[in-house]
């Protein structure tokens, strides 16, 4: 590697500048298409000199749109609170769900223990499709097609699985030993859970949720299917508004940019645990 | 290790013994998803079932009829034609690129390591999201990517609402998107090899393409494998990205599996195709998890006893 010579260099720094190009650049632009008006939007040749204008995020925000043709009702806020709620309670529930489980899968090597885990993994990767198709079904005879309980449930198969297998992990690198030496002095499982193994795996812990959240706030098909309207999270929601408001192109940038937002976010602050928590703690960061 | 638990009393009002446990712990979590296997089940019925939301009446067992058509079904073809394209071409691209990424920014240097962060962005955003950013960009009328392909001399290069270069348009996407998630894995990969060989094939003057197909790419093997199965799944029942863009037209261009079933079940309400469908995709993935488990688990332990 030392051995480098200015044209491989070059050539290097050329590559490197492409790759950055390619994926910078789709977010770079809507990020400038969200503050301009339709005017300097549809003007040829694009431009990247343009007065900006906060009138898109207000119109979201307010969620009233003047147009030419009269006022628009934009829900788009709805869908923004129905994302967070819908994400927050999701990752909650499989925390408080998964992380006992996750524990027992650590700590006791129980008869089917391997299997009952694989089969939770397995549920990350069958079609989605296969089992919320009957579910709309299902969903109508239970009362549930019209709820945010019905959904948070749904998206127990995003979260749970990615928390299980993630924060298993992090429980097995914890020594057994110093668990034993606590028990032996008389502390029952429960405070051992609580006290070492819990405060030792809580990076890995908040990690995996953080991952989840990720995962659950890009979720598009389980919404798509079984949420009505009003329960519908940004990424179903956005779509809509693209049919709907067909030609407020700044808006339609502008609300991308608000979903993409906490998520863009949240990725880079966690970044250190996402090499692990994307291959289900297949390949350490 | 029971008896001396018990010398002293727990603090806690009522003991779960200690074989019954973990499964105590791990019930909660079972008993949500296992809810998920009911409908699973129906799912499998159906399939078997002539079943058309519009003719509930006619609603009969079929038995392998829905399948049996698929043969004589140029749809279905169209189909399984597309996705395996979709998810060949997905895959092929990503991997090449991902290495090629990652073999650029293997060196530990503040800029490699915040670009490798940067490029992680495209990953992070929902892929219906990316579909609608790219949607905008490739809008006939104002998109900047048409814009670019009429400087080339491509006018009025239709992108995703021509047939013939809809795949290409959803294809680009998936690797906006996706491409980062090989990257990342495969940079893991290489700046976890140990150093040793590649030390020592300095030192003789091994030439630097022999050393990277016969010491580097053999090591990353693993981390390839693992990487490529896992796409592999998720790019075989791609929705988000293929319905957000296009909803699987112009025409039947980019039916893939689950697109189709999701068209036949609320479009033509034909519930008993739809189902077939969704088996067939369930029994490729099926297949492809198993090959992907045993690689993964191989990996996973590796991460874990260098832990």
């Amino acid at each position: 590697m030392e051995t480098t010579s200015t044209l491989e260099k070059t050539l290097r720094l050329i590559a490197l500048t492409l790759v950055v190009v390619f994926f910078m650049f789709p977010i770079f632009w809507i990020f400038l298409m969200s503050f301009q008006t339709n005017e300097t939007i549809l003007a040829i040749p694009p431009s990247v000199i343009f007065t900006p204008t906060l009138s898109n995020y207000a119109a979201l925000i307010t969620g009233k749109l003047t147009t030419a043709a009269g006022t628009l009702d934009i829900a788009f806020m709805r869908n923004l609170m129905n994302s967070i709620f819908l994400s927050v309670t999701s990752v909650a529930i499989a925390l408080v769900l998964g992380v006992p489980a996750a524990y027992a899968f650590a700590r006791h090597k129980f008869k089917g223990s391997e299997d009952i885990a694989f089969t939770l993994l397995s549920f990350r990767f069958a079609p989605p499709l296969l089992v919320l198709l009957p579910l709309t079904q299902y969903f109508q005879w239970l009362g549930l097609s019209d709820t945010y309980f019905g959904l948070i449930w749904v998206y127990q198969l995003i979260c749970l699985p990615l928390i299980l297998w993630i924060v298993r992990g992090y429980f097995e690198d914890i020594s057994a030993d110093v668990e034993y030496a606590y028990r032996i002095a008389g502390h029952s499982w429960f405070a051992t859970f609580r006290k070492i193994a819990l405060p030792l795996a809580g990076p890995g812990i908040a990690a995996a949720g953080l991952l989840a959240f990720i995962f659950a706030w890009n979720n598009f098909v389980f919404a798509l299917v079984l949420a009505s309207a009003d329960k519908q999270p940004v990424t179903v929601g956005a779509l809509a508004f693209v049919t709907s408001s067909g030609i407020q192109y700044g808006q339609i940038a502008s609300a991308i940019v608000l979903s993409v937002t906490p998520t863009l976010a949240l990725a880079l602050y966690a970044q250190r645990y996402l090499v692990e928590g994307l291959s289900l703690g297949a390949v350490k960061g | 290790m029971a008896s001396t638990a018990t010398l002293r009393k727990p603090v806690s009002g009522f003991r779960i013994s200690r074989k019954m446990l973990p499964y105590v712990l791990s019930l909660p979590a079972l008993l949500v998803c296992i809810g998920i296997l009911i409908p699973f089940i129906t799912a499998v019925i159906y399939s078997f079932q002539r079943y058309r939301l519009s003719q509930p009446w006619a609603r009969q067992f079929n038995w392998g009829e829905n399948y049996l058509n698929f043969f004589t079904d140029p749809a279905f073809w169209n189909t399984l034609k597309v996705s395996l394209l979709y998810a060949g071409i997905t895959v092929t691209l990503e991997l090449l690129l991902g290495l090629g990424i990652a073999l650029l920014l293997q060196r530990r240097s503040t800029v490699n390591n915040f670009i490798s962060i940067m490029l992680l962005l495209p990953l992070m955003i929902a892929p219906a999201l990316a579909a609608l950013m790219w949607k905008l960009m490739t809008n006939p009328s104002f998109g900047i990517l048409s814009y670019l392909a009429s400087l080339i001399g491509l006018h009025d290069f239709r992108w995703a609402s021509s047939p013939s270069t809809a795949l290409l348009t959803v294809v680009l996407v998936d690797i906006w998107v996706y491409t980062p998630f090989i990257m990342i894995l495969l940079l893991a990969g290489l700046r976890s090899l140990p150093t040793q060989p590649f030390e020592a094939a300095a030192l003789d003057g091994v030439p630097r393409t022999f050393v990277f197909f016969r010491i580097t790419l053999p090591m990353l093997t693993p981390y390839i494998l693992t990487a490529t199965l896992f796409r592999l799944l998720d790019s075989i029942q791609q929705f988000d990205i293929i319905y957000a863009m296009t909803q699987g037209g112009p025409g039947n261009t980019l039916t893939v599996f689950q697109v189709e079933a999701y068209l036949n079940f609320f479009q033509s309400t034909n519930v008993g195709r739809s189902a077939a469908l969704m088996v067939i995709l369930w029994a490729i993935t099926y297949f492809l998890s198993n090959i992907f488990i045993k690689n993964w688990l191989r990996l996973r332990e590796r991460a874990r006893g260098e832990a």
